[in-house]
């Protein structure tokens, strides 16, 4: 841990501290158009812990994730999830994209997008077998959507859609968990079930990485924070890393100093 | 109609119909629930300029080369829309328009310049196709379906058809499940392994092959039709994928069907003495089902309706 920490204070590359991290992020630039949106990030996700992604509007948050998955493609820079190349450790990750990002209109039921989450194990024609259905359920229950399994999706409200994207990662059965804004837009109740859940994996040695706008609960639900705006501010545990001063760099003239100093003091 | 005549002139032309309806159907399904509905269009569109030049090349009128033809300028096209997407950060359906717009005209003007009255190949015919004269002579009746030799006269499209719709059909099995996530949810079916831009690609290939092969026998209207018609009139019908697939074959085969009878016999009936476009009229059926499913359809009120609570 500590050398871990040494490394990311001062910046300083050292690709052997990302063998044994969970992800380990290298120089990744990625860019829509002229303007970079992500300039030359490292970040290091230890293995077991609940990292927090924070930053102002447009700092490149959600960019950082997909391009890690390579969902996007980016200019420069490469990803390892517990030191392989991504494209071989795809078994162990679970992505939950922004639940926005796609069309509710869909025509499924509840339990099918969670059967989504089982495709790597049923392959193109593997058959779908009792069994594969009630670890479906199980998955459902633990976000307290049994009752649902049967509704067509667009019948839910958002926080409802929200837990059943948890379900269909909980489905794959993954060791890393990257969430897309999980809380956004979601009812007490439903952010109160899903930090139980990523708590939960969290008990188990799983590791979780969320990108997170609530600055208020950064301290109560997470452990770890990396500050970005299009390039890295601040990575570390919530003492170190989550302070006036790193907030105050993030997020610039866009917060009042009183309220950065009342979120990162008053944990 | 039941018997020889029926077998001799309407069994081939209502079995072409229904093929081409279906094969166009599958592929429609994926394509409306990616906001592409309009491709089929396209497709359907800036063929006729492949099948001209295919004509001044070979200077037959052959399937083969027409095929071919017809491929070449769908891919074109394809890599035309892509281009133009991309290159000009254009929205897809303004990119479409434009390019199955100047592909077609192109068409028009090059099947003008171009001595074609010897050959079946007109303006016309790229629009309606054919279905009418795709009949089978041979045929005497029921039984000629077990009869080697008249069967070696059955018109050729209905083959073709046939193997279309099983490539067709076969990739819809086959990759259903990942046809299904990254049409649902792009970015996570890519986080999962899927490769989203060839599957892509593949199905606009093979829904450019169904349109390809369909426009040959019954021209671009039925085309149009078939792609949208059918899985938007399934859509209002359930909010499962797998029922809505099925619902829009019934539709595809239906509109075939009602729409065959209609154009040979519904002026009789009215008592007219010529019939009407086949193709026109199984067009006019589909979008008859997609109107009577649009106001009575059990999940019309989905539609971009905000989720409550």
């Amino acid at each position: 841990m500590t050398a871990i920490e040494l490394a990311t204070s001062n910046g300083t590359r050292m690709d052997d501290r990302g063998a044994d991290a969970a992800l380990a992020i290298r120089s990744m630039t990625v860019s829509y158009g002229q303007k970079p949106a992500v300039f030359s990030v490292d970040m290091t996700v230890p293995s077991g812990s609940m990292t927090a992604i924070i930053g102002p509007n447009g700092a490149g948050k959600s960019t950082l994730l997909k391009a890690a998955l390579g969902v996007i493609k980016p200019l420069a820079g490469s990803a390892t999830v517990y030191g392989q190349p991504v494209e071989n450790a795809r078994a162990r990750i679970a992505y939950v994209p922004q639940r926005a990002s796609v069309d509710w209109d869909f025509p499924t039921r509840v339990l099918d997008v969670v059967l989504m989450g089982l495709y790597r194990e049923l392959g193109l024609l593997g058959r779908l077998r009792g069994t594969h259905k009630t670890r479906a359920m199980e998955c459902l229950e633990r976000v307290g959507m049994q009752d649902f399994a049967k509704r067509q999706i667009g019948q839910l409200s958002g926080g409802q859609q929200q837990r059943v994207f948890l379900a269909r990662a909980l489905a794959q059965n993954a060791e890393l968990y990257l969430l897309d804004e999980p809380f956004a837009g979601v009812d007490a109740a439903t952010e109160k079930a899903i930090i139980d859940v990523l708590q939960g994996l969290r008990a188990d040695g799983k590791t979780v990485v969320a990108v997170h706008h609530d600055l208020s609960t950064v301290p109560d639900y997470f452990d770890r924070v990396f500050l970005i705006n299009t390039t890295r501010i601040a990575e570390g545990t919530v003492e170190e890393a989550f302070t006036p001063q790193t907030l105050q760099e993030a997020y610039g003239g866009r917060l009042a100093m009183g309220q950065l100093g009342q979120t990162a003091l008053g944990a | 109609m039941i018997g020889e005549e029926f077998v001799a002139l309407s069994l081939t032309p209502m079995l072409i119909g229904m093929l081409a309806a279906i094969a166009c159907a599958l592929p429609g399904n994926f394509l409306l629930l990616r906001r592409q509905a309009l491709i089929g269009d396209a497709i359907s569109h800036v063929v006729l300029p492949g099948i001209v030049v295919a004509f001044l090349i070979t200077g037959v009128v052959a399937a083969v080369p027409m095929m071919l033809g017809a491929a070449g300028a769908a891919i074109v096209a394809v890599v035309m829309i892509e281009a133009i997407r991309r290159l000009g950060r254009i929205e897809p359906g303004a990119a479409m328009g434009v390019t199955f717009t100047a592909m077609f005209a192109g068409g028009v003007l090059l099947l003008e310049q171009s001595d074609t009255s010897a050959v079946h190949l007109d303006v016309e015919h790229a629009l309606f196709g054919n279905l009418e004269s795709l009949i089978w002579l041979d045929a005497t009746g029921w039984a000629s379906l077990f009869d080697r030799e008249a069967l070696a006269y059955l018109p050729v499209e209905l083959p073709r058809l046939l193997i279309v719709l099983t490539v067709v059909a076969l990739f819809t099995w086959v990759f259903w499940r990942p046809l299904k996530i990254s049409t649902f949810d792009e970015s996570f079916a890519q986080s999962i392994g899927v490769r989203t831009g060839p599957l892509g690609f593949a199905l606009v290939i093979v829904a450019a092959l169904a349109a390809v092969a369909a426009f040959d026998a019954v021209g671009s209207i039925i085309v149009i039709a078939m792609f949208i018609c059918p899985p938007a009139a399934a859509r209002l019908m359930t909010n499962d994928l797998g029922t809505q697939v099925a619902w829009s074959v019934f539709f595809a085969t239906l509109s075939a069907v009602i729409g065959y009878v209609l154009a040979g016999y519904g002026p009789l009936w009215l008592g007219a003495d010529n019939a009407v476009s086949a193709a026109g009229m199984i067009a006019a059926v589909s979008g008859a089902i997609l109107a009577l499913t649009a106001i009575a359809g059990p999940h019309k009120s989905r539609s971009g309706a905000p989720a409550k609570g």
